[in-house]
């Protein structure tokens, strides 16, 4: 009897049949010291050359889920032992989506860092040029201009809409609108260049016109719903009591609209806005069909082939010269500066989100 | 009604009033035109197309519904595999945010799954054949080698790795973040009590999840599954660069001859096209136009009939 009462403080009963707190790190770590061992005896044994150490930790990981598997069904049931296994592939799961966002900036900042730092790269275009050296001014100011067009178009209609939606919009038209802008969000980009080459093919009866205003069209087609959406949620972040106040102070609804609701939500406006900039300037294929490509200057919207600086990349990669190490460092380069573009101005929405956002008690 | 109606005092009409409303609403009546606009341009000049005969196609296509049958398979096929790709591990991603992530962490590991879709297409185009397709192209061969006797999987395999294949792997990681942030908003809303009910009871976290997560949020897993596959359908660039195109419909996943999609082969083929040429490319984009209306459409509607996740859009 004494030797069970003695036995017993070893088991509590609250820790008993569950592994130890730390248990399903020290597995992972084993299983990739594990793998890790098998696959430097294959490159010991000559089998493969190199050490694997993607191969390492892939299996690795594989290797766990069936350990922590095997060891929660021997101590703690099944039950535990799905959950565990559960835990460890929803983390995979997330590792997984971050590999390819590692890869594609890793690759593309060392492939384009070579050429970007070159010093004629944001200097010059590439007229003339045959093999290395040129530069990407012509695309970016294609990029800027034509991107520009398609803001100062988007953001009145798409604003205006927005208001409209919130603070007028009411019965089967309001439905509508909601509907298709949310269906538009949808309509792929070569749809949208594709429309403006139609539209204006037949407008000014050339069937191969190439010109930047078109690809502004283009890019509007895709930018409007994106700034309707962003626009309208924010307007419906404004609280109802500061309309009312204006109203009974015998505001006209006009002027509550522009100087009490839009002050009050702009913040959130423009970080709308800059999201959809950050979501078109990376468009490839609309700017290909109606704005076209070239290697010279254009600062005319309204005739001529304009460059953009993801066709830049495009036609770099698909139309490489004699020299082609040269075309593909360069598109790497383009590649590289339009991400980062995009990040910055991704970057920098969210910083005005986060600065200027009223701050409610919560 | 009638009452409320009649004792409703009107504000008066000011020209400011007038001409801002109006504004607003011609504004939001320009979008509807504009939706209406794309398919009827597209319409009109994508007639002669209807109309062409074998001479006006390459190759032994006499029309252009056989002409765009290949693409129609191609783009459907290449869009499939890239749902079934990226759904589970949207899921995965968007339960490990919701409710495994630390919560201080979550959000700023959501703002990482954000930055995927900041890569525009035509970079994740550039690393799909520079990185992806040498590095799977040897699991290519000794698939082939041990399953080629299963169709899909039967062989030549292909040399470059630019297959449909590597094209479905890019276009579910372009598809992710989209499908991701969906079913995240929803899974944040699975009322809390539900959750803490199942917890109660002794669910472990998965059990939790199965009976209280995932039946609350089936609809919109299901919605941004479809909006995921209206994108994956319209993808023109990466597909562009990486597929090694045949014009045919084939079923091998990862020989060197794989049908193209609609929006490549308007890529590849628009700055060279003329005459009817251009015509037959914007008739194949109609048709692309269609397809992924009716599919975000059909979204929407199950998105809508449940206003639950009004939310998530």
């Amino acid at each position: 009897m004494s030797s069970v009462l003695e036995a017993s403080p070893l088991t509590n009963s609250l820790t008993a049949g569950k592994l130890p707190r730390r248990a399903s790190l020290w597995v992972l770590l084993a299983s990739w010291a594990v793998s890790a061992a098998f696959f430097v005896m294959l490159h010991l044994s000559a089998a493969v050359d190199g050490f694997n150490i993607v191969g390492t930790f892939v299996f690795g990981t594989v290797l766990y889920c069936v350990a922590i598997y095997v060891l929660s069904r021997l101590v703690e049931g099944s039950r535990k032992a799905k959950d565990r296994l559960m835990t460890a592939l929803v983390t995979a799961a997330f590792v997984i989506a971050l590999l390819p966002l590692i890869s594609i900036i890793y690759t593309t900042t060392v492939n384009g860092l070579p050429a970007i730092l070159t010093p004629t790269f944001f200097t010059s275009s590439q007229r003339n040029v045959v093999g290395a050296g040129g530069g990407v001014l012509h695309a970016v100011i294609g990029t800027l201009m034509v991107t520009g067009m398609a803001t100062l178009i988007s953001v009145p209609i798409g604003l205006l809409a927005s208001i409209y939606l919130v603070e007028y919009g009411r019965g089967r038209l309001a439905r509508a609108i909601t509907f298709f802008v949310d269906v538009m969000t949808g309509v792929p980009s070569i749809v949208a260049g594709l429309f403006a080459f139609a539209l204006f093919a037949l407008l000014f009866d050339d069937p191969g016109i190439r010109f930047g205003f078109g690809g502004a069209i283009a890019l509007s087609v895709l930018m409007i719903p994106v700034v309707v959406r962003s626009s309208e949620e924010m307007l419906k972040l404004v609280p109802n009591e500061l309309r009312e106040a204006a109203f009974a102070l015998g505001v006209p609804k006009w002027l509550t609209i522009l100087k009490v609701v839009l002050p009050t939500s702009i913040a959130g406006i423009v970080t709308g806005v800059m999201l959809s900039i950050a979501r078109v300037i990376g468009e490839t294929a609309p700017l290909l069909i109606i704005a076209g490509f070239t290697s010279s200057m254009n600062y005319d919207l309204f005739s001529e082939r304009m460059m953009t600086l993801p066709v830049f990349v495009y036609t770099q990669y698909a139309n490489q010269g004699a020299d082609s190490q040269a075309f593909i460092d360069r598109a790497w380069a383009a590649a590289l500066t339009l991400i980062l573009i995009v990040m910055l101005l991704n970057g920098l929405a969210r910083l005005i989100a986060y600065w200027f956002s009223p701050k409610l008690g919560r | 009604m009638t009452t409320a109606a009649a004792t409703t005092i009107k504000a008066r009409q000011r020209p400011g009033d007038r001409i801002f409303s109006s504004a607003t609403v011609i504004s939001g009546s320009l979008i509807l035109a504009m939706l209406a606009a794309v398919a009827i341009f597209l319409l009109v000049e994508s007639l002669p197309a209807f109309v062409a005969g074998p001479d006006d196609f390459s190759g032994d296509v006499t029309n252009f519904w056989s002409y765009v049958g290949p693409l129609v398979f191609g783009t459907i096929y290449s869009a499939v595999l890239a749902l079934l790709m990226a759904v589970p591990v949207a899921i995965g991603i968007a339960l490990f945010i919701s409710h495994f992530a630390p919560r201080k962490l979550a959000q700023g590991l959501g703002y990482l799954v954000d930055l995927l879709a900041a890569v525009p297409s035509v970079v994740f185009g550039l690393w799909g054949i520079g990185v992806l397709a040498p590095l799977v192209q040897p699991f290519y061969t000794t698939i082939v080698d041990w399953f080629g006797w299963f169709t899909p999987l039967a062989g030549p395999a292909s040399g470059t790795g630019r297959t449909i294949f590597t094209v479905s792997i890019v276009l579910a990681v372009m598809i992710l973040p989209i499908i991701t942030a969906i079913c995240r908003e929803i899974f944040l809303q699975t009322p809390l009590l539900h959750e803490e009910a199942a917890l109660a009871l002794g669910a472990t976290r998965w059990e939790m999840i199965r009976m209280a997560v995932l039946p609350f949020g089936l609809p919109g897993i299901i919605s941004a599954s479809m909006l995921g596959l209206g994108r994956a359908l319209g993808e023109t660039m990466a597909v562009a660069m990486v597929l090694s195109p045949s014009p045919e419909v084939i079923f091998q996943l990862l020989t060197a001859q794989n049908s193209n999609t609609i929006a490549a082969n308007i890529a590849l083929n628009f700055p060279e096209a003329h005459g009817v040429g251009v015509n037959i490319l914007l008739a194949t984009g109609l048709v692309l136009f269609i397809v992924t209306l009716l599919v975000n459409m059909l979204a929407r509607v199950i998105i809508n009939s449940r206003k639950a996740f009004s939310g998530a859009n």
